[in-house]
């Protein structure tokens, strides 16, 4: 009974916070972008190896095969599905599930702002993105940096020509790092622990290694060595967006599902089915796009200046 | 000892890091929306003092220390060792060397209670009370009258530790120092 009942953040946080959410639809509908609502629960799931989904059982009432269903950790598969299926540009803001991430800025579940453009490439969404980030934050135009300027800058390290032992090294005195981690282990330790927190002010990171690729398109960089069309947004040192020029090609992406189950295997993480209707629509042909996915509670901890992402939702993790 | 896991790293815990007991101070969960995640953890090496950063993958894990603090009643030293005896009753004392003394060697007064870091039994720490009184052994004359407070002047008391003063403060004059910031604080 002693456990507190007051919500986390305070009433008149919730009200801006409302206010933001209200920006945010006004944004989409003077751009004719589409609302939609994709399932919260799925019978695959996203597959980075890095994100572990809540998976919970269907039992149809009165018997039958019971069906495990996940709760989605982005809403991607379904969206690209829609776009497959003719929906042209679409947008949703949706809670979703992150299974083990609690910390300052981190809930299991959260509110994600997702959108799709057509005809976009990249660097026109993050124009896009950046139109709308100044716009709830009041903030100045975004810097716009390759991921390799932005490692050399703030590690000293050339990321295409170090050698592993460099990134070693570097982790070990820069964040007293003594594990065994693998290249692109190194350089998302390096980078979260020396280059975001550098990032102060609005910077777009774009042009990520070809190997961090997720679900983007590899392209040529402008250093003429293969990168990942892929960007990030920084504010006050913190991930707030992280988008895609939209990988097309239904053979490559069910490479990379294998590839990621190969790695979830490899990491003894359970795996988990692949995203079938995905590869079909890929297949059928998803129009050239650009998508991007950006955390709303954190643009309301940036606008309001909280340094907790409890202090922006009713209830966090703990009051749930 | 158990092991403990990176998401029960909690301040004031204790545990092993490179052979030595360390002190958790803070613990922050750092994860890339794509990639590993990892804790960002500030501890205090409880040997030295020093306070270092440490990042570890999520899930890694550290050994407990046997670290225990106990209230002590300072009894005298032979040179080699400053004596302790608990309070709590069971008047078990304890030998803890020059090194485990450190800095609160400025601060030793005979029957003071100090809080003395025990691991795997032995003293590696000794903390003073916030506030001790000790007296003046050497100061310039005092300036009589002076009790303005504007301006200062070198002290030594009987530890050999050195804090500014008023002007109006004597040789022999017993001082109520603050142990955190060596800071003079009114006379006892």
């Amino acid at each position: 009974m002693s456990r507190a009942w007051q919500p986390s953040a305070t009433i008149d946080a919730l009200r801006q916070r409302a206010g933001i959410v209200n920006q945010i639809r006004q944004f989409f509908a003077e751009r004719g972008v589409l609302e939609v609502d994709t399932p919260a629960l799925s019978h695959a799931a996203v597959s980075d190896p890095f994100l572990h989904p809540f998976a919970t059982d269907f039992v149809p009432e009165g018997g039958g095969q019971a069906a495990t269903l996940y709760l989605h950790t982005s809403p991607e598969y379904p969206m690209k599905r829609l776009l497959a299926a003719g929906s042209g540009p679409i947008w949703q803001l949706c809670k979703v599930f992150r299974n083990g991430e609690v910390g300052r800025r981190h809930n299991p579940e959260f509110s994600m702002l997702e959108w799709y453009r057509p005809g976009f490439d990249h660097h026109q969404l993050m124009d896009e993105v950046d139109a709308l980030v100044c716009a709830v934050l009041e903030s100045a135009p975004a810097r716009r940096i390759t991921y390799a300027d932005a490692f050399a800058e703030h590690t000293g390290l050339d990321v295409h020509a170090c050698s592993d032992m460099d990134l070693q090294r570097l982790a070990a005195s820069r964040c007293g790092f003594a594990g065994q981690l693998s290249r692109d282990g190194y350089l998302n330790l390096l980078f979260a622990e020396c280059v975001e927190p550098a990032l102060q002010a609005p910077t777009m990171v774009y042009a990520f290694p070809a190997s961090q690729a997720a679900l983007a398109q590899i392209v040529e960089g402008d250093d003429r060595v293969p990168a990942a069309a892929r960007f990030e947004l920084f504010v006050q040192g913190m991930e707030l967006a992280n988008g895609y020029f939209e990988l097309t090609d239904a053979d490559e992406q069910l490479r990379r599902f294998e590839a990621d189950q190969q790695q979830r295997e490899a990491l003894g993480v359970t795996a988990l089915p692949i995203d079938l209707p995905l590869v079909a629509a890929l297949h059928a042909g998803l129009p050239s796009c650009a998508g991007v996915a950006l955390g709303v509670d954190r643009l309301v901890m940036l606008a309001l200046g909280a340094s907790t992402i409890a202090e922006v939702i009713a209830f966090d993790a703990g009051r749930a | 000892m158990a092991n403990y896991s990176t998401n029960e790293f909690k301040p004031g815990l204790k545990v092993m890091l490179d052979g030595d007991p360390c002190s958790i101070l803070e613990n922050e969960y750092v994860k890339p929306g794509k990639g590993q995640a990892f804790n960002r953890v500030k501890v205090r090496n409880l040997k030295t003092g020093r306070v270092n950063e440490r990042t570890f993958k999520s899930g890694d894990s550290l050994e407990g220390a046997d670290v225990m603090d106990r209230e002590m009643e300072y009894l005298y030293t032979d040179g080699e060792f400053w004596h302790f005896m608990a309070t709590d009753g069971s008047f078990e004392q304890y030998g803890a060397d020059e090194k485990a003394v450190g800095d609160c060697m400025n601060w030793m007064k005979e029957q003071v209670v100090y809080t003395v870091t025990l691991f795997n039994g032995a003293p590696i720490a000794v903390t003073p009370p916030n506030f001790v009184e000790l007296e003046v052994v050497e100061t310039d004359p005092g300036v009589r009258g002076d009790t303005s407070g504007g301006g200062n002047k070198p002290a030594k008391l009987v530890t050999g530790a050195v804090v500014k003063v008023p002007l109006f403060i004597n040789t022999g004059d017993v001082l109520k120092v603050d142990t955190r910031s060596s800071e003079y604080v009114g006379r006892a």
